[in-house]
């Protein structure tokens, strides 16, 4: 099974995370698969990362942590988030099949990067959600 | 699950290095690593435990070049092969395109082998996926033991064990030594990359 994205909607998923988070501070941003896949990546031009072994990590990570969450008894952990001296890395599921990793400074609180990527998340929804469900 | 990337025309792939602990999956990978180092242009990423073996995953990410127009990104992973870390192995075949099960040749692990591939088809099962429809390629391994005395099982004794009713590719190999560990991955890579395009047309 594979699944494809075009040039349109390509361009709409990194408008969306260009406005919503490169332009507010982040100092960068991918869009994955669970299986590890990138889908869409941006930075601000400061730092370049590996990112397909940040990408792959982050999957397996993100999936070990579900696993431990139903373990416990929870549908999943709504926090996740792994912070540092300089560079902090959040994440964020949407749907069941994707994930948005986004790396940031101290510069910006853990709030307000929140906010904006729970903003970016209901719009990716619309762009993702059709995707998988055929 | 592949994804297309129309924009960059790029697909990424993800295969999957299965098999019973210490069969040689992590070595496959390095010896791939060291005989394309010059394609690949990073680390080789591993999640180990003290003892050296894999706890979570290997990860190598491999670029083959331009197939029909689109720049093909296969990303290897390897899974760790002792019983007790199958939650973690099946958290690694999530969205697994092909698999390259590595068999491990020694005699004295033929049952391991037998019960490592229902334990792949069972993971299979649990995302709804079937051994038999996804690409894969056997890997006998070891082969180089046979010089030093050690009993090997007779490939047409492994190919009875476990590929009787697959009756996919299989590949005598070595992956210390290097043996037919290219082939193994280009047979995989074919079969994979195939796959996909008859799932876009």
């Amino acid at each position: 099974m594979s699944y494809t994205l075009g040039q349109k909607q390509l361009d709409s998923i990194e408008d969306i995370l260009k406005q919503d988070l490169i332009d507010n501070g982040v100092r960068c941003v991918f869009l994955i698969d669970m299986a590890g896949n990138i889908i869409a990546n941006l930075d601000n031009g400061e730092k370049q990362h590996d990112i397909y072994s940040l990408a792959a990590l982050a999957a397996g990570n993100f999936g070990a942590v579900s696993a431990m969450a139903k373990i416990i008894g929870e549908s999943e952990f709504s926090l996740l988030f792994h912070k540092g001296k300089k560079e902090n890395i959040h994440f964020n599921k949407i749907t069941t099949e994707f994930l948005l990793i986004t790396i940031f400074g101290n510069d910006i609180s853990l709030g307000f990067l929140r906010l904006k990527v729970s903003e970016s998340v209901e719009q990716l929804k619309v762009i993702l959600e059709p995707l998988l469900s055929g | 699950m592949a994804f297309v990337n129309l924009k960059n025309r790029e697909i990424q792939v993800k295969i999957v290095y299965y098999g019973p602990g210490r069969g040689g999956k992590t070595s496959n990978l390095e010896y791939i690593y060291k005989k394309f180092a010059k394609r690949i242009n990073t680390e080789m990423v591993t999640v180990k435990t003290h003892g050296d073996r894999t706890l979570f995953f290997d990860f190598l990410p491999f670029d083959i070049g331009i197939i029909n127009g689109y720049d093909v990104k296969i990303q290897l992973y390897t899974v760790p092969g002792q019983v007790k870390y199958n939650a973690t192995r099946r958290l690694v075949l999530r969205g697994v395109d092909g698999i390259v099960f590595v068999a491990d040749s020694m005699a004295v692990r033929r049952e391991k082998n037998i019960l490592s591939l229902k334990n792949l088809q069972e993971n299979l099962a649990a995302y709804k996926k079937s051994i038999f429809r996804i690409p894969s390629v056997f890997q006998y391994n070891k082969i180089d033991l046979k010089e030093q005395g050690i009993p090997l099982l007779p490939p047409v004794t492994l190919e009875r064990d476990l590929n009787s009713q697959l009756d996919i590719p299989s590949f005598p190999a070595s992956a210390l030594v290097g043996t037919n560990v290219v082939a193994t991955l280009k047979k995989i890579i074919s079969l994979t990359v195939a796959s996909i395009k008859k799932d876009l047309i």
